[in-house]
């Protein structure tokens, strides 16, 4: 299976480990895989956006309009990243509910700054996206079981760690429905 | 052998660590730089991992780098050094000597170029330095490619007896793939150094014969099989075709696939852009009416191919000359030459995005505000690393390379001075820079009688790139160099050092050094305190800040110190904090003209 997508937050919000997670879990599965990453100035405050392409592809980067799906851990980056999508690609983002307006694309939303917040650590945003993604099952290459033994071997060893990324993960996971835009 | 024959995803960097372990290599040395900081990083892993004896260095600069790796070399070891493309400007000095005198153990120059800029001063195509120095070049479109190209070019340079530089570029280097780990070869050489004055001291007269015998090199590697140009369709048959190298050629492969165009239009790939093979030279400009190369960041490959008549690329104009060759762009480039109508792409939003700015609580910005307030009409050039994002809070004039804040201050000193005019001059420097080139400037200066006061924005790390070393940290074993005994020693007068995160107190300390260099000579200020993002150090759990009712909504703290967690609330208009982002350094606390933020110490 082929799938291309976008995932764009703004420097610190980790980008590269939800992106390093995917291209594992497909590494696991068997899949080739590439991707690009934004490392260097931006990293510091700026856009952030990593490219990633599992199946047959040659370039690390994705072209506008070749996008199956848009991950944004900052809700201002769906304006900037949207031309990626082609016409049916889904968007999940970090946004309140409704203050998205997104008519061209299918969309699934949830305030994950607030859940993270609650949780008292900032860094889990990108978790809670990952998981809002997987929570569609037909929605990316590889299941939400796949991406948690991806989570598990990662922080193997690092338990308190891996206990904190799982509950950040199902909470994305689990947040469909429940006042979730979809 | 226990991590061999499994497939797993690497960095392009990771994979050029890993092949330079693999293939024996057993000194590796590095400055930091975008695109090129992980090379060492991953080197530094595997020799790990794999138990190897080896000498893996973070040298001071790129110039010293390339010198200690290249004493390997001449004792017949297997040796690479490795930098972003503007670090070998730093090292081009040794690099173009070691042309002349050839290699004994193979030796990589690995030069990492940023086709955008993304993270650079300069898009500069080190193929042409490479040129310059006639040096052999091998351009890798992929980390699985350029994994590859570090083994061909270690056979190389050993074949040759020569350097081979290896450029990678940001979209090769932090790319990433899967790839498989090979068994790494021990190559069980020792250091043999064998004395041969007319070459490695040689005199002019020999270096002439020197030159002659590299010419004579060259013309056999434009020659060599194994780097050869390889064709990628052999049935396709047209008058027309594509050349194309390094992460072009990534984007062109996969474009050619989606257009139909791969068993239409012949298409060859250039893994050594320079020298390029001769026969493959003639035999593309004879057999094709049209040739369009694509390459980054220069035409390298298309000025060789000596025919302007027939030859498609960035001289000719059908190729942009600047920034990056995006595949959207090769996509319309060959969608044109061959006559294939290509959809238009969605464009992406004019303007919006963010500009990167210095983290919150980074001590930085506590450094730029206290100097705009003790030399508020001075010139402020600074340099290379995170605080060049002082430009943001008008702390920056000028950013040239990598020490030229010293030097600079001290031209705009005298400039000043002939004028018949005292200006206030106040530079900033970071640790890892000030090492890196800002020693000999500040002798100079100082031997000048230049006056101007230079901070030292010492972090003890090299922040930007990924918080390398200083010399200043203790390695094992080694002498770690304090940089107030350096400056002391290049005979500054004036050396103290103080916290910027104490606000009041160091903008004193500003003062002072502002006064001292106005009437006596240069006098420099360490602003001493830990970046935020140092993984080695433990992470502080500090207060976050809080605003009080009584914020008059003056915007003193947004605008004039900018800390990305102060946010002014356009309803309430008053300031707030953002809670996600706050580090609680506590610097606003005194930036706040009506003492309005106040930090709640935790019970
Ligand atoms: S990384 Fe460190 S030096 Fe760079 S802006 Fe952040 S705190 Fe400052
Ligand atoms: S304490 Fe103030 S200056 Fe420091 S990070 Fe928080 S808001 Fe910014």
């Amino acid at each position: 299976m082929n799938q291309q997508l976008i995932i764009s937050g703004v420097g610190g919000q980790g980008i590269l480990f939800i992106t390093r997670l995917l291209a594992e879990t497909a590494i696991h599965k068997g899949l080739p895989v590439l991707t690009s990453e934004t490392h260097g100035m931006a990293q510091r405050g700026g856009i952030v956006v990593s490219h990633f392409k599992v199946g047959d592809f040659f370039s690390p980067l994705v072209r506008p309009g070749q996008a199956d799906g848009l991950l944004s851990l900052k809700a201002e980056t769906v304006a900037l990243h949207r031309h990626f999508l082609k016409e049916n690609g889904w968007i999940v983002a970090n946004a309140a509910p409704l203050s998205l307006v997104e008519t061209g694309h299918p969309l699934a939303a949830m305030d994950a700054d607030a859940a993270a917040l609650a949780m008292g650590n900032p860094q889990l945003v990108n978790l809670m996206i990952l998981g809002l993604a997987l929570a569609e099952p037909e929605r990316l290459f590889c299941t939400a079981a796949d991406v948690e033994r991806t989570i598990g071997r990662k922080l193997a060893g690092k338990q308190k760690e891996l206990e904190t990324a799982m509950v950040a993960f199902r909470t994305g996971l689990e947040a469909r429905g429940k006042g979730v835009k979809e | 052998m226990h991590s061999s024959g499994r497939r797993r995803l690497m960095q392009g960097n990771e994979a050029i660590a890993r092949a330079l372990v693999e293939n024996g290599c057993v000194m590796a040395t590095s400055y930091p730089g975008t695109p090129a900081s992980e090379i060492l990083t991953g080197v530094m892993a595997w020799q790990k991992a794999e138990g190897t004896a080896m000498h893996v260095e973070w040298a001071i600069n790129e110039k010293v780098a390339l010198e200690i790796a290249y004493a390997g070399s001449q004792s017949g070891l297997r040796t690479a050094v490795a930098m972003k493309q503007v670090g070998l400007n730093v090292a081009s000095d040794p690099f173009m000597s070691a042309a002349y005198l050839g290699v004994v153990g193979g030796f990589l120059v690995i030069s990492a170029d940023d086709p955008g800029p993304h993270s650079s001063q300069t898009e500069q195509d080190s193929r042409l330095l490479a040129m310059l120095a006639k040096v052999p070049v091998l351009d890798p479109d992929s980390p699985a490619q350029a994994r590859e190209l570090v083994a061909l070019g270690f056979e190389l340079s050993e074949e040759f007896r020569v350097p081979v530089m290896l450029r990678p570029t940001t979209r090769v280097c932090h790319a990433c793939q899967d790839i498989h780990l090979a068994t790494v070869q021990k190559q069980e050489r020792r250091a043999d150094f064998r004395k041969e004055p007319s070459r490695w001291a040689a005199t002019p007269n020999f270096r002439y014969r020197l030159h002659l015998e590299l010419n004579a090199k060259l013309a056999q590697i434009a020659d060599y099989a194994p780097t050869a140009p390889r064709r990628l369709n052999s049935g396709a048959g047209s008058k027309k075709a594509i050349v194309a190298s390094g992460a072009a050629a990534g984007h062109a492969k996969e474009i050619m696939a989606n257009l139909g165009l791969m068993d239409k239009i012949p298409f060859f790939q250039v893994l050594q852009p320079y020298p390029l093979h001769t026969r493959f030279t003639e035999e593309i400009l004879h057999g094709f009416d049209e040739i369009l190369v694509l390459e980054e960041t220069t035409g390298v490959v298309e000025m060789q191919l000596r025919n302007r008549a027939t030859v498609r690329g960035k001289l000719s104009g059908a190729v942009p000359e600047a920034g990056e060759l995006l595949p959207e762009a090769v996509e319309r480039i060959i969608g044109e030459f061959a006559g294939v109508t290509v959809p238009a792409p969605p464009e992406a939003p004019a303007g919006g995005g963010r500009r990167p700015t210095l983290c919150p609580g980074c001590p930085h910005r506590a450094s730029f505000y206290a100097i705009k307030k003790a030399a508020p009409k001075g010139i402020y050039p600074s340099d290379i690393g995170c605080y060049t994002l002082g430009a943001n809070l008008g702390g920056v004039d000028t950013v040239l390379c990598m020490g030229a804040a010293v030097s600079q201050a001290a031209g705009f000193h005298h400039a000043y001075r002939i004028s018949g005019e005292e200006r206030d001059v106040v530079a900033t420097i970071g640790d890892s820079t000030f090492f890196h080139a800002g020693i000999p400037p500040l002798i100079d200066a100082v031997s000048q009688k230049a006056r101007f006061v230079l901070v030292i924005l010492d972090n003890s790390t090299t922040a930007m790139t990924g918080n390398q070393p200083t010399p200043a940290m203790p390695l094992p074993g080694g002498v770690p160099v304090e940089i107030s005994s350096v400056v002391e020693g290049c005979g500054v007068r004036f050396c103290k050092t103080g916290d910027p995160l104490d606000l009041p107190a160091f903008t004193s300390l500003v003062r002072e050094a502002v006064e001292f260099a106005c009437k006596d000579s240069v006098a420099v200020v360490i602003a001493k305190s830990p970046c935020l993002v140092d993984k080695s150090r433990p992470k502080q759990q500090r207060p976050q800040a809080e605003v009080e009712d009584d914020c008059t909504g003056c915007r003193v703290c947004t605008s004039q110190f900018e800390c990305p967690a102060l946010v002014f609330d356009e309803a309430t208009k008053k300031v707030a904090v953002d809670q996600l982002i706050c580090s609680g350094c506590g610097v606003c606390l005194d930036v706040c003209p009506s003492r309005s933020i106040t930090r709640r110490e935790k019970p």
